[in-house]
């Protein structure tokens, strides 16, 4: 396996949230799984969509449109859930659809321009172009906010 | 993090388990001492908890613990013959050491490096009550002796374990008439007697006859072997396993002091006088030997015995087996998974529209009780009394008095009240912080200010823990001078906790200590009052499902009580509609169901309602809007409505859409979400495979009513846990 990412570089989850492509680290991705009722959380920020059952344990789902100020449109059985895996926790990323997974070197990355000001572009790691459209990858640690009870 | 493979860690880590026994066992040997209520065996107990833990220690090369426990040990030693009077400053110097050990325990488990300074200091006290003559002698004795040697002066029967000197074996083989005849090969044989161990081995030729004589078939070879290896005697026979009946065969053992089967026989505790010793000196060097689980424990008797030692000698030795946390875990989870499974199938049933009284139903419900039963025994197996956490606390108590100069002693009450083993472990934190701050803020500063307020000069902290109408109970009392309040309003607002014409009651200005950010003590003391303070410790215990509560009376002390739920994983909950949502109640909370009428709800003021309840009025609260699930209605007539009773005794009303079932439900944890909602404790999974969310009403009554200040939303943040 690591010779794999030494001589790949690294594979890229691509998706489409709100019309929009973005990307993930494929190693952070779990799985991924259709959408399912989720039961609402009290008092939630609007990007916490509720939780759901996976398979016994409770996982947290947050609405990648709502997170990233993006539109945010009827869910459908279309949806999918990508399950992530940050610091050993998992949380399911709701996306529109999954699109491809791509393999590329960390040279075909580019860094985001500094445009600071803008609280969207904060999550986004890097940005790359496949098939001449520009992808985004995003950075987990940032979309993901730490949860209240994890140690500093 | 053991690896399994590799015998030695795993005696090792029963060693390092072994030690907690120990050190616990010392712990209440010295509490006796202290106490007065020790009797002639309390010295002993003592002395051989440090003894084994030297042994042990020598056995696996762990220096620095050998050292201080030897000298730990000298001392103690010196009491037990009489020589040495323990008195109370001796007796500080003990437990000082004792805790000093724990560390070195912990330390070389944790193949940490070893702090250097605490330990000298130590040395010199315990060389200190050994006086002049001795420490001369002592300080020889071990600077200038390697380690192997110190050890043999005093551990005879330990020294084989530490240097292993390979037993030797003198064998004579002597094939008998029909070998060759069965198809056998002495050369075989003997080179597989090679392979086990170095072999001498040397052919006795005198029995061969003239070569006209000889018969061809016939051997007329014998050998002696000198094999030297590390191993049993029978695996020696083994060897020859084939051609048993076919040769003659002696094998003697040579060169061992001690025959390692003789060892291997010993009973690991037949007498009460090796009772403590017995596992360790047996557990290295039975190699081949499972770790033992199975382990006949002397101070099993001791958790029990609840009211200071009152009964610690009656109560004979019970076996104990020793599981792997994780092996319950999985049960747990199993069990877990069991609970959720039975719902399912009970609901699937109920679609089915089987009769009540057909046979699936009856085996459902004897599968139901079952299921309760056997999640009974595994919570209970999880259970654990709070002893060991008391004993944490007692040195906390100890440590932080010294730190801050004041005369305290610890009382505790109910060490044997048993609480799942997950909430020991996570209520360590909380409770240490809180005892802190009961030697620090809590009792007054001196003791003149003690006396002065006619208490005596030592200042008295109270750690007690009782079962309460399915909770544990656990509080920790100071006798000090109370929270002084009219300083904790005045800083609230200097730091701009709460409004500046905030009119608070007493009850609301202790609670006040809660928030995050506040801290009375005018100095930043080593001990406390470093930022992080009481509103960590209630949000761990929170997350345990426990609530904290406080009361405090000017000059007679301030008390913290937390309550903690029995278990963290199964609940007897009632299962409600809100708003096309389920949701899940604990089921101890609720008083009574009301249908209300349409003459029962009374306005107290726009926007808030009392319901009659029995010629009382209850606050009513509509639990749908409170959780954001739907707005106000116009009218609660027809209404269910909950009766509740809340933790602090008061009761209130809850408006629900409806009662689905009474039944259990596994508690899964929300822990690992981004997101924290207030007044939800936990979540479920139903039968159907939706989670369900269970709520804690006193938080979610607390969450909705923003004029009890002390209880707002905790809202999303980071706490900087240490």
């Amino acid at each position: 396996m690591n010779e794999l990412a030494s001589t790949q570089g690294l594979e890229l989850l691509t998706f489409r949230v709100a019309d929009q492509e973005y990307s993930l680290d494929i190693m952070s991705v779990r799985e991924i799984r259709g959408w399912t009722r989720t039961t609402p959380m009290p008092h939630a920020p609007d990007y916490m969509r509720g939780v759901i059952n996976l398979r016994g344990t409770v996982l947290p789902v947050m609405d990648l449109a709502r997170r990233l100020n993006l539109p945010s449109r009827e869910t459908t059985d279309r949806n999918v859930i990508i399950v992530v895996k940050l610091n050993g926790i998992l949380t399911g990323l709701l996306v529109d659809a999954v699109s491809d997974i791509v393999a590329m070197s960390e040279d075909d990355l580019q860094p985001p321009p500094d445009l600071s000001s803008d609280p969207q572009m904060s999550v986004v790691r890097a940005l790359t172009v496949i098939d001449d459209r520009m992808i985004r990858v995003l950075d987990l640690s940032a979309v993901v906010p730490a949860s209240s009870d994890e140690a500093a | 993090m053991t690896d399994i493979n590799d015998p030695m860690a795993e005696i090792r880590a029963s060693f390092f388990i072994e030690c907690e026994e120990l050190l616990e066992a010392l712990q209440d040997g010295l509490q006796e001492l202290a106490d007065g209520s020790e009797d002639a065996e309390t010295i002993n107990v003592v002395f051989r908890a440090v003894h084994s833990i030297k042994g042990g220690a020598g056995a696996f090369g762990l220096e620095p613990l050998v050292r201080f426990a030897h000298r730990y040990e000298t001392v103690l030693d010196e009491v037990r013959n009489h020589r040495l009077t323990a008195t109370s400053d001796a007796q500080k110097v003990f437990f000082q050491c004792a805790d000093h050990l724990s560390d070195l325990v912990r330390i070389c488990r944790d193949d940490q490096p070893i702090p250097v300074a605490e330990g000298e200091a130590l040395l010199t006290a315990l060389n200190a009550l050994l006086g002049d003559e001795h420490e001369e002698e002592e300080v020889t004795a071990e600077d200038f002796q390697p380690l192997g040697v110190a050890l043999s002066l005093d551990l005879p029967d330990l020294d084989i374990e530490a240097e292993p000197e390979t037993p030797c074996f003198d064998i004579v083989f002597r094939p008998g008439q029909d070998l060759f005849a069965t198809g056998n090969e002495p050369q075989m044989l003997l080179r597989n007697l090679a392979a086990l161990g170095e072999a001498e081995i040397t052919c006795d030729l005198s029995t061969l006859p003239p070569l006209d004589q000889l018969a061809p078939e016939t051997p007329y070879f014998q050998w002696n072997i000198r094999l030297t290896a590390d191993i049993s005697e029978a695996e020696i026979r083994e060897v020859f396993e084939f051609v048993e009946g076919l040769c003659e065969l002696e094998v003697t053992a040579s060169g061992v002091d001690v025959p390692v089967p003789e060892i291997v026989d010993e009973p690991p505790a037949s007498e009460p006088e090796i009772i403590v010793e017995a596992p360790i000196v047996a557990a290295p060097v039975v190699e081949d030997a499972p770790v033992e689980l199975k382990v006949i424990e002397p101070e099993a008797a001791a958790p029990s015995a609840s009211a200071a030692g009152a009964q610690k000698n009656n109560a004979g030795p019970k076996s104990v087996v020793r599981v792997d946390l994780e092996r319950i875990e999985r049960m747990v989870n199993l069990v877990g998974e069991l609970v959720i499974n039975q719902a399912m199938l009970a609901q699937s049933l109920d679609q089915a529209g089987l009769s009540p009284h057909s046979d699936a139903m009856n085996g459902l419900e004897e599968f139901q009780r079952l299921t309760r039963d056997i999640q009974d025994s595994v919570m209970m197996i999880r259970a654990q009394p709070v002893k060991s956490l008391f004993q944490r606390m007692s040195r906390i108590v100890r440590e932080s008095s010294a730190a801050v100069g004041k005369d305290v002693r610890l009382l505790t009450e109910g060490e044997g009240t048993e609480v799942d083993k997950t909430v020991i472990e996570r209520l360590s934190d909380p409770l240490t912080h809180m005892i802190r701050n009961a030697v620090d803020h809590g009792l007054e500063k001196t003791a003149a200010d003690r006396e002065a307020a006619g208490k005596s000069g030592t200042g008295e902290v109270r750690l007690t823990a009782a079962h309460r109408s399915g909770r544990v109970i656990i509080e920790v009392s100071d006798d000090g001078a109370g929270i002084d309040r009219p300083r904790v309003l005045s800083i609230a607002k200097s730091k701009n906790l709460i409004p500046q014409d905030a009119n608070l009651s007493d009850s609301e200005i202790d609670n006040l200590l809660f928030l995050p950010g506040f801290s009375t003590a005018s100095q930043v003391s080593d001990l406390s009052g470093r930022g992080v303070g009481m509103d960590v410790v209630r949000t761990s215990i929170q997350q345990l499902g426990g609530r904290i509560t406080i009361t405090s009376e000017r000059g007679k002390g301030t008390t913290f009580s937390i309550s903690l739920p029995l278990t963290l994983a199964v609940l007897d909950g009632m299962v409600i509609n809100v708003a096309d949502e389920t949701l899940v109640l604990p089921l101890n909370v609720v008083v009574e169901t009301l249908s209300l009428g349409a003459n029962d709800v009374q306005m107290l003021r726009p926007g808030e309602f009392v319901v009659r309840v029995r010629g009382g009025f209850v606050p009513l609260y509509d639990l749908g809007v409170m959780l954001g699930y739907r707005s106000p209605r116009e009218t609660h007539e027809g209404s269910i409505v909950l009766l509740i009773s809340l933790e602090d005794g008061n009761r209130a009303a809850l408006v629900i859409d409806g009662i689905q079932d009474q039944r259990q439900v596994v508690i899964k944890g929300l822990d690992d979400s981004f997101y924290r909602a207030p007044g939800i404790a936990a979540a479920t999974i139903l039968g159907d495979g939706q989670i369900a969310l269970i709520l804690d009403p006193t938080d979610v009554i607390a969450a909705a009513t923003p004029n009890r200040i002390m209880d707002k939303p905790m809202p999303e943040r980071k706490v900087a846990n240490e």
